[in-house]
C-alpha cells in the first residue's frame, strides 16, 4: 500500500504481542484517521500501555502490522517512528531530571529541526529552536519555572512539563498515556483544558481512566478488554453497546463516574 | 526570575583569560626543571581527565578502559616521530599531538563502536575487557609497544623553527599549554552545543531521548570518539614530554586514574576535572616520592569522597561559593579551621601508625626506628604505637565533636538560603 493512499494517521493490523507464554495483545485492529481524538479505555491490564509501547516502538509486536500515514513502523525503533511525527507522553513522567524546565523542551525540539547531532553550532545561536522552545513553555504554563530542574519541580508541573516534551517537536499523531494520572479534579479540569489546546489539529490518541476526561477529549473511543478491542466507535454508540457495558463501563459508571 | 545566559559573560571572559595567564605564568613563577615537569604533566592530565570525563560526567558512561585511547595515541605519536627522525615521514613536532589524537579518535572509532552499543553496567564491562585486551596486546606485540623497554624517541629533530627546537623543557611546556587551553576550551564548546546537551540528555534519562528523536547509541558513539580524539592528544604530548612510552600508559592502573582523579576533582562541574587532574600529578609525583604507602592514603581519601563529598571537590566549592553569594561563607571558617585542625591531628595519628607498618614490612633492613614528624618512632615498641593510637583517637574525637556543630550550622544557612530564594521569587 502506498503511503499517500493511506486513509488512516494511524493503523493497527491483527497486532499480537506475548511476553513469554502469556499473550498480552491478542489480535487488536484499529484505524484512527488523521485528526481523529481517540480514547482508548479498558479495565487494569487489559493491555493499553502495552499497546501504547507497541505503536511507539518501545517493542516491537510478536505479530501484525503498524502503520503510520501508511507506512510500516512496526518493529522500528522508538527514535525512527519519532522521526516520522509520531510522540507519547508516559504515565510515569520521564524527563531529563538534572536539567532545567527550557532544557528539557529544548532537547525535545532539535532533532525535529535539524540540528540532529550537531557539535559545530552553538545551541544560543539556534535562534529557531529555542523560540520554539520558550513558546512551548509559554503553552504548558511554567515560564516562572524555565531556569528550574526538572526534579525540583512539583507533581503537576512535571505532568505539565512531559506533555510539553511530548508536543514539543511538532509531531502530528500524539499519544498520551494517562495525563491526568494522580492529580486533584481541579487540576485534571485545567489540564484537559490544556491537553486540547496543545493538539489542536493533532491526531490524539490517550490512555484514559477519568471517564469525565474521556467523554471530554474524545471523538471516538476504543475499549480494549484482555488485549482485544470489543469497540471503537464515538462515545454515545460507546455507551449504548451492551458488550462494553458487560466488560467494563457498566462497572466503571456503576462507580459514579 | 533571571535567565540563565547561553552566551560568553564578561565573567567567563575573566575565567578563561585567568586560566590562559596561569598557564603562561605557572613556569615563570616556579622555576626549578622539577617545577617544569610537574607542570606539564599537569597540562597533559587536565586534557585527559576532561577527555575522560566527557563520558562520566556529561554521558554517564563509566569507563574502566579509557587510558587505551591516550595510550595507543601516545605510542602512534612516538612511532610518527621516530619515523620523522629517520626522515619517512615530515611532521613536525608541535603536530606530533594532533597525530596522537587522530589515532585515539581512530580506535575509539573502532574499539567504541563496540562499546558504546550498551550502556550502564554492560558498557563499563566492555570498556574494562577492551582495556585488558590492549594491555595483553602490548606484550604480545613488542614490535609495536617495545616490550619492557617500551620504544624511545628523540623529539629535536630536523631545523628549529623560530628558534624553537624542543629541546629545552620550557618550550615543551608552552607547547602543552598551548594544547591543554585549545583542548580545554573545545570540550568546554562542546557542553554548548546540540550534541553536548544530548549527551547530558542520555545521562539523565536515555529512554526518553530515544522518543525525541535521537538515538542514544549514535550519541554515546559520537562522544566516545570526541573523548578517544582529545585522550589521544594527551597522549601524543606524553609522548613529547617523556620521549619514552612503556605498555604502562594503556595499563589499567591509568585507566583507574582517570576515573579516581575525575571522580575525586567533580565529575558534575566542567572544572572539576581539571581539579582532579592537578591532584593526579601531585600525588603521583610529590605524594610517591614522600611516602611508600601513598597507594593507601589515596585509597582513604577516595572512600571519604565517595561517602561524604560523592560530588567531588569540585562541588564542594560551588556548595560554598552559593554560600558565599549569600554572604554567610564569614560563619562557616570559624568551623573549617578547627576542623582542618583536628582533621590533621587524626591524620597526623593514623598516618604514623601505617608508616610504622610499612617501616615493619618493607624496610625491614633498616631496623625499627624511624623518624615521623620530627619524632623517632619505634615501630616495635609498645609506646609509639600507643602513643599513635592516642592522637588519632583524639584528633577523630575532636572531628567527630565538631563536625556536629558545623553541620548544625550549614543547615541553618541551607534554611536561610532557601528562604531566601522563595522570598525572591514571590517578589518577582
Amino acid at each position: 500500500m502506498s503511503a499517500a493512499g493511506s486513509e488512516f494517521a494511524v493503523e493497527l493490523r491483527d497486532v499480537r504481542k506475548s511476553f513469554g507464554k502469556t499473550e498480552i495483545i491478542r489480535g487488536t485492529s484499529l484505524g484512527v484517521k488523521a485528526g481523529e481524538r481517540v480514547a482508548i479505555i479498558g479495565p487494569n491490564g487489559a493491555g493499553k500501555s502495552t499497546l501504547f509501547n507497541l505503536i511507539s516502538g518501545r517493542f516491537g509486536p510478536s505479530s501484525g502490522e503498524i502503520r503510520l500515514r501508511g507506512e510500516r513502523i512496526d518493529g522500528k525503533p522508538p527514535y525512527e517512528i519519532a522521526r516520522r511525527g509520531l510522540a507519547r507522553s508516559f504515565q510515569v513522567s520521564n524527563l531529563f531530571t538534572r536539567l532545567s524546565v527550557f532544557e528539557n523542551v529544548r532537547c525535545a525540539v532539535l532533532y525535529s529541526m535539524g540540528y540532529r547531532y550537531a557539535f559545530w553550532r552553538f545551541l544560543a545561536d539556534l535562534r529557531d529552536a529555542n523560540e520554539r522552545a520558550e513558546q512551548v513553555i509559554a503553552m504548558i504554563k511554567l515560564e516562572r519555572r524555565r531556569d528550574h530542574l526538572a526534579m525540583n519541580l512539583t507533581y503537576a508541573e512535571q505532568r505539565a512539563l512531559e506533555i510539553g516534551i511530548t508536543i514539543a517537536g511538532g509531531a502530528d499523531v500524539i499519544l498520551l498515556d494517562e495525563p491526568t494520572a494522580g492529580m486533584s479534579r481541579s487540576e485534571t479540569a485545567r489540564f484537559v483544558d490544556l491537553i486540547r489546546e496543545v493538539t489542536v489539529g493533532k491526531t490524539l490518541l490517550t490512555v484514559e481512566h477519568d471517564m469525565g476526561v474521556v467523554f471530554g477529549l474524545a471523538d471516538k473511543i476504543a475499549v480494549l478488554v484482555y488485549g482485544e478491542v470489543i469497540a471503537f466507535d464515538t462515545p454515545g454508540a460507546v455507551r449504548a453497546n451492551a458488550r462494553v457495558q458487560e466488560a467494563y463501563l457498566g462497572s466503571v459508571l456503576a462507580q459514579g463516574h | 526570575m533571571a535567565r540563565t545566559s547561553e552566551r560568553l559573560t564578561r565573567r567567563d571572559w575573566f575565567v578563561w583569560g585567568g586560566f590562559a595567564v596561569v598557564l603562561i605564568v605557572a613556569p615563570l613563577l616556579w622555576r626549578s626543571s622539577f617545577a617544569q615537569t610537574m607542570l606539564s604533566q599537569i597540562g597533559i592530565a587536565i586534557i585527559a581527565c576532561l577527555a575522560y570525563n566527557i563520558l562520566l560526567g556529561q554521558g554517564g558512561m563509566l569507563s574502566f578502559g579509557h587510558a587505551v585511547y591516550s595510550g595507543l595515541g601516545s605510542f602512534i605519536a612516538i612511532h610518527a616521530l621516530n619515523l620523522t627522525s629517520k626522515g619517512q615521514l615530515a611532521i613536525p613536532a608541535s603536530l606530533l599531538p594532533l597525530v596522537g589524537g587522530i589515532a585515539g579518535l581512530f580506535f575509539a572509532a573502532i574499539l567504541g563502536y563496540v562499546t558504546t552499543k550498551k550502556s550502564g553496567t554492560t558498557f563499563a564491562m566492555i570498556t574494562l575487557g577492551i582495556g585488558e585486551l590492549v594491555a595483553s596486546m602490548s606484550l604480545m606485540i613488542p614490535e609495536f609497544f617495545g616490550g619492557e623497554g617500551g620504544i624511545q624517541g628523540n623529539r629535536v629533530f630536523g631545523k628549529p623553527v623560530l628558534g624553537i627546537t624542543f629541546g629545552p623543557q620550557i618550550q615543551v611546556y608552552y607547547l602543552i599549554a598551548l594544547y591543554c587551553f585549545i583542548s580545554t576550551a573545545a570540550m568546554y564548546a562542546l557542553t554548548r552545543t546540540p550534541l553536548g546537551r544530548m549527551l547530558n540528555a542520555v545521562r539523565d534519562n536515555p529512554e526518553r531521548v530515544e522518543f525525541v528523536g535521537y538515538s542514544t547509541q549514535h550519541v554515546r558513539y559520537l562522544a566516545f570518539m570526541i573523548s578517544g580524539f582529545f585522550a589521544g592528544v594527551a597522549g601524543g604530548l606524553g609522548a613529547l614530554n617523556f620521549e619514552i612510552v612503556t605498555a604502562e600508559v594503556v595499563g589499567a592502573a591509568r585507566s583507574g586514574a582517570y576515573l579516581f582523579f575525575v571522580f575525586l576533582g567533580g565529575a558534575a562541574f566542567f572544572f572539576g576535572p581539571i581539579i582532579g587532574a592537578v591532584l593526579l600529578v601531585i600525588a603521583l609525583v610529590l605524594l610517591s616520592e614522600l611516602t611508600k604507602a601513598w597507594l593507601l592514603y589515596l585509597g582513604i581519601v577516595f572512600l571519604i569522597m565517595v561517602m561524604y563529598a560523592p560530588g567531588g571537590i569540585a562541588s564542594l566549592i560551588m556548595m560554598n561559593l552559593r554560600v558565599a553569594v549569600f554572604g554567610k561563607l564569614n560563619r562557616l571558617w570559624r568551623h573549617y579551621i578547627p576542623l582542618a585542625v583536628a582533621g590533621l591531628v587524626a591524620l597526623a595519628g593514623a598516618a604514623a601508625m601505617i608508616e610504622m607498618v610499612y617501616q615493619l614490612q618493607l624496610n625491614e633492613a633498616l631496623g625499627p626506628e624511624m623518624q615521623f614528624l620530627g619524632l623517632t618512632l619505634d615501630a616495635k615498641g609498645i609506646a609509639s604505637w600507643l602513643g599513635s593510637l592516642l592522637v588519632l583517637a583524639v584528633g577523630v574525637a575532636l572531628f567527630e565533636w565538631l563536625r556536629r556543630g558545623f553541620s548544625r550550622e550549614w543547615n541553618r544557612i541551607q534554611e536561610e538560603i532557601a528562604n531566601e530564594i522563595a522570598q525572591r521569587e514571590a517578589a518577582a
